[in-house]
Formats: structure tokens, sequence, C-alpha cells
């Protein structure tokens, strides 16, 4: 059965998960916008960027942040400097390594979403006296609905996946960075299979159901 | 009427390939037909006036507001006008309802004149309000977005071919909804189209658009039995005259229509006396006579002026252009027989008309 430190693991998990979900529907949505509707030479640069994280592996992505947050780091010097100590280690150096490692789950459905509204219910809510701050709120965001269903589920799901950027950024902190695949890892490396066992299962129960509630709820092509 | 009543429009566009530039002065009030093929620009024009289409350097004023100049670039969201696009596009995640009141929410209290109900009542469109746009017919959902943009109490609406996606069958359902707003309501309208008849059933005014420049502009009887126009309607070169019903002929079922210069026989459809409508006479229907005939089916027979005559498409065809009273005439002739009728301007003829139709 699920001990005291892996029911620790699954709250923090599910903890990260959520804030880190959270987060980047917020910053995915302007960036997500930007890519859908930019003419910008840019474009192509900035979505490659956002799309890195799906071809790198975790561990590239982990050990850059770990520089860059570090204490000779950039932005270590910048938190430092804001009397915030350094961020590698600690709930929200991993808050921060997630939303970089999930970033283009949550970005790119949004963006398809709002490309697929295209320029004509914006232009139709402009003759109707819509500012474009007006319209983005009544209309754009009822209409991407399934997308950022999609977004959110990806990101979270995601989220819950990583294991490699933790690893890195994160070590394996009971309460504050060991999560349920650091968690499992751990087991199999003492060889606690049975508990093990309970966790992956664990995971790709959750797992499922997540992607059966996607596919279920957000059928293609019918709007609610 | 003072200075600076009507639409003032001065826009130059250049895309690859295409460039758009006219300077017109439409009247404030009626129907203007924005009327040419595809491709000449009509819709540029409208999406200019609409400041969907940015257009730097142009100049729009509409009945005295000053909408876009040098200095102003008034957004869309702040100009005060309806548009009814080509597909009516309804809000789908929103009912009916919720899409009339989207645009009329956003309108200061103090500037609705057109209330909900009326714009519900005018294109009855009562029965539909719980329905979402998805379970509306093409026709339907025109309706609703002709409503939805009435219910903004629009200074100025602007329609995109709104009959364009629907069949002949639609259109026809949808057209009195029109000749009613037109009847109704004091609302200056552009109609952009390509289809004579919907022109010729709905506009005072016509602006002839090709190639992105207007070629013609002017009160609709007059500028269609313009000659020197490149107008290439083809076989619907014609006039459209201003009628009302003078009499009608119960045994026969005819109706006596009269307008500037005489009167016509047209069938009876029941209108009362006193009725004004329109009556559509195509080029290809007029034949000339030098003398009246006599034993002929031909109801219709009015002496004419020849005003003058220009080369058809088909150099064996001429067009002749004629005055009837005040009213304008077009005859399509072959130049033969034009040359036997010995036609100068000036001279006396009976036009025999073998088909006059009441639309509207």
């Amino acid at each position: 059965m699920l001990g005291e430190p892996d029911l620790a693991a699954i709250v923090l998990t599910l903890k990260l998960a959520s804030v880190t979900t959270l987060l980047l529907l917020v910053i995915g949505t302007p960036i997500a916008w930007w890519l859908a509707r930019t003419r910008s030479a840019w474009k192509g640069a900035v979505g490659a960027v956002v799309a890195l994280p799906i071809v790198l592996p975790p561990t590239v992505i982990g050990f850059y942040l770990l520089v860059a947050m570090g204490p000779n780091g950039p932005v270590g010097q910048l938190t430092q400097s804001l009397g915030l100590g350094v961020l590698p280690f600690t709930f929200a150096g991993l808050v921060v390594a997630s939303v970089f490692y999930s970033l283009p789950f949550v970005v790119q459905p949004i963006q398809n979403a709002f490309e697929a509204i295209g320029e004509r219910p914006l232009e139709a809510a402009a003759t109707l006296r819509a500012s474009p701050f007006d319209t983005f709120f009544s209309v754009v965001l009822p209409l991407a609905r399934p997308g950022y269903l999609t977004a959110s589920v990806l990101g979270f799901a995601h989220t819950v996946g990583e294991f490699g950027v933790v690893l890195m950024i994160g070590g394996n902190i009971p309460d504050k960075t060991r999560v349920v695949s650091v968690q499992i890892y751990d087991h199999v490396e003492a060889l606690e299979y049975a508990q093990a066992h309970w966790l992956a299962a664990g995971m790709v129960a959750f797992s499922f159901v997540v992607l059966l509630l996607l596919y279920t709820l957000n059928p293609t092509g019918r709007r609610a | 009427m003072n200075a600076d009543a009507g639409i003032r429009a001065r826009f130059q566009l250049d895309y690859s390939g295409f460039s758009l530039d006219v300077d017109l002065d439409l009247p404030g009030r009626g129907v203007t037909a924005l009327f040419g093929h595809s491709g000449s620009g009509k819709t540029t024009l409208l999406r200019a006036i609409a400041g969907l289409e940015h257009a730097p350097g142009g100049m729009l004023s509409v009945n005295g507001d000053v909408w876009q100049d040098d200095a102003v670039f008034q957004p869309t969201h702040k100009r005060p006008l309806g548009y009814v696009f080509q597909e009516a596009s309804l809000f789908p995640h929103l009912s009916v309802q919720a899409n009339l009141q989207y645009g009329q929410k956003r309108v200061q209290q103090a500037q609705r004149r057109v209330s909900l109900d009326q714009a519900v009542a005018m294109l009855d469109i009562g029965h539909l309000l719980t329905r979402k746009p998805a379970r509306l017919s093409g026709g339907e959902r025109q309706r609703v977005g002709i409503a939805r943009a009435l219910a903004t109490s629009p200074c100025l609406l602007l329609m995109d071919e709104p009959l364009a996606a629907l069949d002949h069958a639609l259109k026809q359902e949808i057209l009195p909804y029109l000749e009613r707003l037109h009847d109704e309501l004091d609302i200056p309208v552009l109609y952009v189209s390509h289809a004579p008849d919907e022109v010729a059933r709905l506009a005072d005014h016509i602006v002839v658009m090709e190639a992105g420049r207007a070629v013609a502009a002017g009160p609709l009887t007059d500028t269609l039995a313009r000659l020197d126009l490149p107008i290439k309607l083809g076989e619907d070169a014609g006039v459209v005259l201003d009628a009302v019903v003078a009499a009608c002929d119960e045994e026969w079922h005819l109706a006596h229509m009269e307008f500037a210069g005489g009167r016509l026989w047209v069938r009876d459809h029941g209108l009362p006396i006193g009725h004004r409508a329109r009556v559509r006479i195509l080029a290809r229907d007029v034949s000339l006579a030098r003398a009246p005939m006599t034993g002929t089916s031909i109801l219709n027979t009015l002496p004419a002026v020849v005003v003058d005559s220009v080369d058809d498409a088909h150099p064996a065809l001429t067009l002749v252009k004629l005055r009837v009273g005040e009213t304008p005439l077009l005859a399509r002739l072959t130049r033969r027989s034009a040359h036997a009728l010995e036609l100068m301007p000036g001279q006396l003829v009976y036009a025999q008309i073998k088909a006059v139709a009441l639309i509207g």
C-alpha cells in the first residue's frame, strides 16, 4: 500500500501540477495570441523556442535552468538581489522549471484554438462596438474553450509526468521536490517493487482517466 | 440639405495586383448600391468604410461626423455602423437573443433608436430567440445577422452581399425584409452586390465599380439608363422606374402603373391603388416603330424621343436611349433595324414594350 512518503509525494505532485498549469494558462495565453495573430518575422523563431521542450531531453532543460538559476547564473543573481535566495532545490524552482518544460503543451492547443476562430468573429464583434479587449473576453475566450480544456489537461498531465527536469533542478527533497515520478525511481532503486507498482499503476490509471475525459468531453467540431 | 449631409469617402489602397482609388460623394439617405463584378473592389471599399481595412490617407465623413481623415482614425468599434457580412457570422456560442443583445448592450442608452423588439419584429425572428445559430437555416441566420446590426441603431448600415450565399428561394425569402428596412427605417444603407436584380429592387442610388475605380455614380434610374457606361450588364441592361398603381382592370387581371411620363399595363398582383412599386424594363424587351402599330399583341406602346445610341457589346446590336416624358428607357435593336428606321436624336418613335416586370 501507499506509505506516508508516497502520499506526501502525491500531494506535492498535484500541487506542483496545479500551480504550474494555472501559471501556464496565464503566461501561455498572450504568447499563443501573439503567435496566432502576428505577421512578424519573429513568429517562426518564437514558435521554435516555445516548442523546444518537446524535442530536448529534459536533462538538457534542467541543466541550463540549474546553471541559470544557480548562485552564479543571471537568474540566480537576480533572485538573490531581490532577497529570494536561489531557486534550485526549492518548490518555487521546480515550478519555474515545470513552466518551461510544459509550455508548448499549453501554448500550442490555445494557439490552434485562436487560429481556428479566424478573423471574422473578431471583425463581427468590432462592428458591434466591442473593443479588442472586450472581444477577447466575450468572443475569443468562449470560442477557444475546447483549446483551453486541452491545454489544461495536457499541461497538468505533462507536469505530473516530468522526471528528468525535477531530478536536475529539484533533487529529491521530501515535501519540497520529491514528486511521484522521483518517488517511484527511489522505490525501484531500493528494490521496493510493490510500492513502485502502487504508484506506477496509479500514474497509468490517472493518465488514462485524464485522457479519456479529454477525448470524451471535448469532441472536435461540437461546441457547447 | 446642409453641406455636411451625405457620405464623403476617399480611399486609396494598394495591394499587389489590386488597387482601390475612389473619391465618392454619396447621399446620406436611402439605399446606395455598390455594384460591380467580383474583384472590382466593392467589398474592399465597404471594409475601408467600416475601418476593417486600414486605409492610410483616406478620408471618410458620414452626415457631418468625421470617421477618418489625416488626423483621425476611428477604429471600427467606435464607428456607429452596422455591418452585415455575406455569411451571417453569428457568434456560435451565443443564442440568437444573446447575439442580438451583444451589439445593443454596447451602445449607450441615449443612442438606442431601434429597440430589440423592433429589430426582432422587422425581421420576424421572434420564434428563434432561444436557438443557437447552428440550429438556424441559412436564411434565418442572415435575418438574425441583419437584426443584430440594426439593434445597434447604426447611423450607416453596410451590407456586403447579404444574399450572395443564399439560393434563389432563400433570396426571395429575405428580399421583402430588406425592402421593409428601406421603407420603414431612416438609415442610409450601402449595399454591395453583383446581382442586377437585387440592385434594381432595392437601390435608390448606384455606384458602379470596376477595377478598384468608381466608373459611375448617381440616382439608379438615370445611371442605369446612361449609355456611356461600361456596365457590361449584357442581358440585364435596362431601366428601373418608380411607379404607382393607378387603376386595376379586373376583367383582364391587369394593373395600370403610372410613372413620370406615362402608364404601363402589368399583371395585377393584387396591389392596392396608390401603392408605390418599381417596374423594370429590360432593353431587350423594347422594340421601336416609326408609327403606332395596330394589330399587335403588345399591350404597352409608348411615344418616346430618341436621345442617343451606342454600339452594344455584340457588333450586330445597338443600344438606344429614349425618353418617355421625363423617364429614360433603353432599347436594344439590331444595327440593321436602327439603320432601317433612320434613327436620329430628337426623333419621335413608338416604344413597344414586350415585358414589364413588377419588382417589389
